[in-house]
Parts: structure tokens; C-alpha cells; sequence
């Protein structure tokens, strides 16, 4: 059940986000990548992260998802064809990225699975204790440098935001 | 044969739920006109069947009927995708709420909880996670009809949408800090005992007799009812629709069942929202009083019915609002979400959490 669910949930988001760059309407492009996010939001589930699952819809699906719409329909890209002129760029990190992929699996795939076992118990540790408080202890504990570093990125990004959109800000002469 | 029954008794527990929402959605078409035209010293409607009661009939046959039309100029995939995109959301909600007590019922030797559907230990984030989906059939029905006006109000639905729905989502925040749990059966379960140790009053999560004041949940109440309203884009928030200025906003070229999807969508998003306000703030299903009047089985109706009347209390409100408020222009929508309720939704996080970490 558990591997049939996984190839599905692989075998869709392989799929559509093939689409996300195939399809020639970008909004449609949009809805390709909104049923990818649903797929790894149900690979998630799969894997008993129900809080990553529900995560991932809310920020990816809910907010920046629909920001990315909005850019789209106000740009009205429809007849824009200018990035089906990028294939040399393409092919060439499309073979970088799909080196890196063998790489990956050559060494994941070859050696014999000892970890197994030890992977169940770990998931049986964490649908104890509720991934939700696994996931905020492992952030407030182990990861809090990063967790914090990655907080200070995001209030920057959000300044900078500001600070070109409103054009006024800088001072008199910028009006 | 364990399997099949359970598979049979949550196809049986999901049948009556969503009998029931449609019931109620056909139900609230009626009482939202009644209520309106009582407020407006109007009759409303009164010529189909004594006093009007048969005019959610009528309507559905009405729209069941009508001539399906769809733009010239309009994206036919996700023109007809649109409507569904916003139902589906809708219902989907409804798996995790409490309706009744947390009980168990042994049935051919399968424990099975006769007023839950599923209890998921993410319950309220489920929720949030769909209702933000729901916003993507504003959005793409507004585009795909190839009007101005459906773009507009397209537009300005997605701007709303995620502008509160990030008060909902911290609005609702103090609730789960008190009850340290995100599923809704949870939540439920540690506000009984009366009136006093619901959320929103907030004395029972042994604070003591005078602490409970820093965690009362008010604030987050308001907070999370202003922003649902937004959400489910009504009065005086329903400038995604905005009759008057944009036609009806991403509705303008739906007719038939298309638009009859995105009405009954609107309304099963208050039913929705009223659901899970009554779960998180008002206790759910339990009585203002400890405990249940009437004996054993008999008390778990009673728990059902408390649960009603707070949603149709809920549901009152929505078009006593209606009734009440002019329309906000959309830089006051948006000052008024970003700038008040959000703050008031973080200071209520913060005194929340200090108050718990010190008291608790």
C-alpha cells in the first residue's frame, strides 16, 4: 500500500511538473504546479509528517502559489513565447542536474539497506510523540541558529520590499 | 470484514454530513432572505408554499434548468474547473470537525466514533490548508471568463483571501498554545465543564481562579470572526463580488449549476467557518452548564444540539452583519486587516504564551 501510494504520488508530481515547463499558457502552467504541491503534500502524509503536509499547502499552495497567479494574470502572459527560445541554457543545466541525480542514486542505490530498521523506529518515536512538537523542538533546539539566521534573511527581504516598491521613502526628490 | 465495516461506517458518518451541510446550505438561502427582509421590514419571499419555505426548491430547480453558457472568448477548461476548484475546499473541511462527544461504539467488534468523522492530530491546519485552496476558484473563474469586471473581482478576491487569512491562521493561535494540540477533538475536549472554561472566557486550563484573565481568548475571537467574514467574502467584505460596481465580480458569466457550485461553496464556507468558531472558541458541542441534562445516549444529542445552535448562532450573525454594515472601500479592507487585526492577533499571541509560560 505504502509503495503503490508512493509511485503514485512520484509518478504525478514527475508528470505534472514536466507540465509546469511544457505547457505553453502559463496559467496553466499554474495549475500544473498547484497539483504537484498536492502530490508532495500527500507524499509528506505518507511519510507521517502530517504537519509538513498541512505546511505545504498553506504557504506553497495557499499563499505564494496564488502570488504567482496574480503576477501572471496582471503581466498577461498568453502569447509570450520567449522561453521556448532558452533550450541550449536548458540542455545544458537540465545535464548538470540530471548528472547530479545519478550521482545521488548510484551512490544511495548500490550498497545493501542496513538502515531500515532503524528508520521504523524512529517513525514509531515520532507518530508518539506528534510530529507537530517534533518538528518545533528539533527547530527551537537543535536548528535555532539557522531557524534564527533564515528569520533575519526573510525580515531583510521584506524591508528591501518595501523599500522598492514605495518609491517616496528614500527622501523628497524621489517623487 | 473489520475493514468493511469501518469503510461502511465512515461512508455512512460522511453521507449524513454532507446531507446535512447541503440541507442547511439550501435552508440558509431561505433564512438569509427572510432575515434580511424581517430586518428591512420586507416579508420576503412569500409566494412559493406557506410563508416562502419552498423557495430553496424552487431556486435549485431553477438553476438545474437553466441554459449552461459559456463565453465565446473564455478558457473552457478552467472556466468549468473554477466552480469545482471552490466546492470541493468547501466540504472537504468538514472531516475534522466534532460534532458530537468523543465517544466509541462497538459495532460488529469495530470501535467506531459515531460523531467524528476522522480526528487527524493536524485538524485545524487541515482546515487552513484547504480553505486557501478555496481562494484558487475566485481567482481562476474570474480569469478564465475573459471579462474585466470577473478579473477584477478575481484579483481583488486573491489579495483578500491572503491577506486574512493570515489573521484566521493567528487569530486561532492562543486557542492552540491553551490546548497544546492542533487536532479539533482535542480542542473540544478541554472546554468542558460550562461556560466558564470556554475558549473564549478561557478559565479552564488551570490558571487558577484570578489568572485566566491574560489567556481569555476574546481577542482572538473577534480577530478570527472579522477575518472569516473577509474570508468567505461577505458583507461588508464582499468586494470580490462588490454588486454594484463590478456586476458580481468572477460571478458575472456563470450561470446554471457553474453558479449554483459557487453559491453553495459560499455557503458551506459559513457553515464551515461557524463549525470551527463554535470548536475553538464557544466549546463545540458542549453545554454552558457542566455535564449533560439528560442520561447516556440521550446526552449526546443533547451535546449535538448545543453544537447546533451555536453554528446557527454563528450563521445569524453573518446576515445580521449583512443587514448591518455598508461595504468598506478596498484600501480600508486593507488597512483595517494589516494594520488592526493583525496587530491585535500578535499581541494576543504574545500575552497568551507569556502568560502560559509563566502561570502554567
Amino acid at each position: 500500500m505504502a509503495t503503490l501510494s508512493f509511485f503514485y504520488f512520484g509518478s504525478v508530481i514527475v508528470l505534472t511538473a514536466i507540465l509546469v515547463v511544457a505547457l505553453r499558457n502559463p496559467v496553466h502552467s499554474v495549475i500544473a504546479l498547484l497539483v504537484m504541491f498536492f502530490h508532495i503534500a500527500g507524499l509528506f502524509v505518507t511519510l507521517h509528517a502530517e504537519f509538513l503536509a498541512a505546511v505545504q499547502l498553506i504557504v506553497y499552495a495557499g499563499a505564494i502559489l496564488v502570488l504567482y497567479l496574480f503576477v501572471v494574470m496582471i503581466l498577461n502572459l498568453q502569447q509570450d513565447d520567449s522561453y521556448q527560445r532558452q533550450v541550449k541554457w536548458g540542455l545544458g543545466l537540465g545535464l548538470i542536474a540530471l548528472a547530479e541525480i545519478i550521482a545521488i542514486i548510484s551512490k544511495v542505490a548500490l550498497p545493501e539497506e542496513p538502515a531500515s530498521g532503524k528508520t521504523a523506529a524512529g517513525e514509531a518515536a515520532e507518530t508518539i510523540a506528534g510530529n507537530t512538537e517534533t518538528v518545533g523542538k528539533a527547530l527551537y533546539t537543535t536548528y535555532l541558529f539557522p531557524f534564527e539566521v533564515a528569520s533575519l534573511i526573510l525580515l531583510v527581504a521584506m524591508i528591501g520590499a518595501i523599500i522598492m516598491a514605495k518609491k517616496g521613502i528614500m527622501g523628497p526628490e524621489a517623487k | 470484514m473489520d475493514m468493511l465495516v469501518f469503510a461502511g461506517a465512515s461512508v455512512v458518518k460522511i453521507a449524513v454530513v454532507m446531507v446535512t451541510v447541503l440541507l442547511t446550505v439550501a435552508v440558509l438561502t431561505l433564512a438569509e432572505r427572510k432575515v434580511l427582509s424581517w430586518m428591512q421590514d420586507r416579508m420576503g419571499p412569500m409566494e412559493v408554499g406557506p410563508y416562502g419555505i419552498l423557495q430553496p426548491i424552487a431556486d435549485g430547480i431553477k438553476l438545474f434548468f437553466k441554459e449552461d453558457i459559456i463565453p465565446s472568448g473564455a478558457n473552457w477548461l478552467l472556466f468549468s474547473l473554477a466552480p469545482i476548484i471552490s466546492l470541493i475546499p468547501a466540504f472537504i473541511g468538514f472531516a475534522v470537525v466534532p460534532y458530537g462527544p468523543n465517544v466509541e461504539v462497538e459495532l460488529y467488534g469495530v470501535t467506531i466514533k459515531p460523531f467524528i468523522i476522522t480526528d487527524i492530530n493536524i485538524g485545524i491546519l487541515y482546515v487552513l490548508a484547504f480553505t486557501s485552496i478555496g481562494a484558487y476558484g475566485v481567482i481562476l473563474g474570474g480569469w478564465a471568463s475573459n471579462n474585466k469586471y470577473s478579473l477584477l473581482g478575481g484579483l481583488r478576491a486573491a489579495a483578500q483571501v491572503i491577506s486574512y487569512e493570515l489573521n484566521v491562521g493567528l487569530a486561532i493561535i492562543g486557542v492552540i498554545i491553551l490546548s497544546g494540540s492542533l487536532s479539533m477533538v482535542t480542542i473540544a475536549e478541554k472546554q468542558a465543564g460550562g461556560i466558564l472554561n470556554w475558549n473564549i472566557i478561557g478559565m479552564g486550563h488551570g490558571l487558577g481562579i484570578w489568572w485566566w484573565i491574560p489567556v481569555t481568548q476574546v481577542i482572538g475571537f473577534v480577530v478570527y470572526f472579522i477575518a472569516s467574514v473577509a474570508e468567505t467574502n461577505r458583507l461588508p467584505f464582499d468586494l470580490p463580488e462588490a454588486d454594484s460596481e463590478l456586476v458580481a465580480g468572477w460571478m458575472t458569466e456563470y450561470s446554471g449549476m457553474r453558479f449554483a457550485f459557487f453559491f453553495m461553496a459560499e455557503y458551506a464556507n459559513m457553515i464551515l467557518v461557524s463549525c470551527i468558531a463554535s470548536v475553538l472558541f464557544l466549546g463545540g458541542y458542549h453545554a454552558p452548564y457542566p455535564g449533560t441534562l439528560l442520561p447516556g445516549i440521550l446526552g449526546y444529542f443533547e451535546g449535538i444540539a448545543w453544537f447546533t445552535v451555536k453554528v446557527y448562532g454563528f450563521l445569524f450573525l453573518f446576515f445580521w452583519i449583512r443587514a448591518t454594515l455598508p461595504r468598506l472601500r478596498y484600501d480600508q479592507l486593507m488597512r483595517f486587516g494589516w494594520k488592526v487585526l493583525l496587530p491585535l492577533a500578535l499581541a494576543n499571541i504574545v500575552i497568551t504564551s507569556i502568560a502560559v509560560y509563566f502561570l502554567r
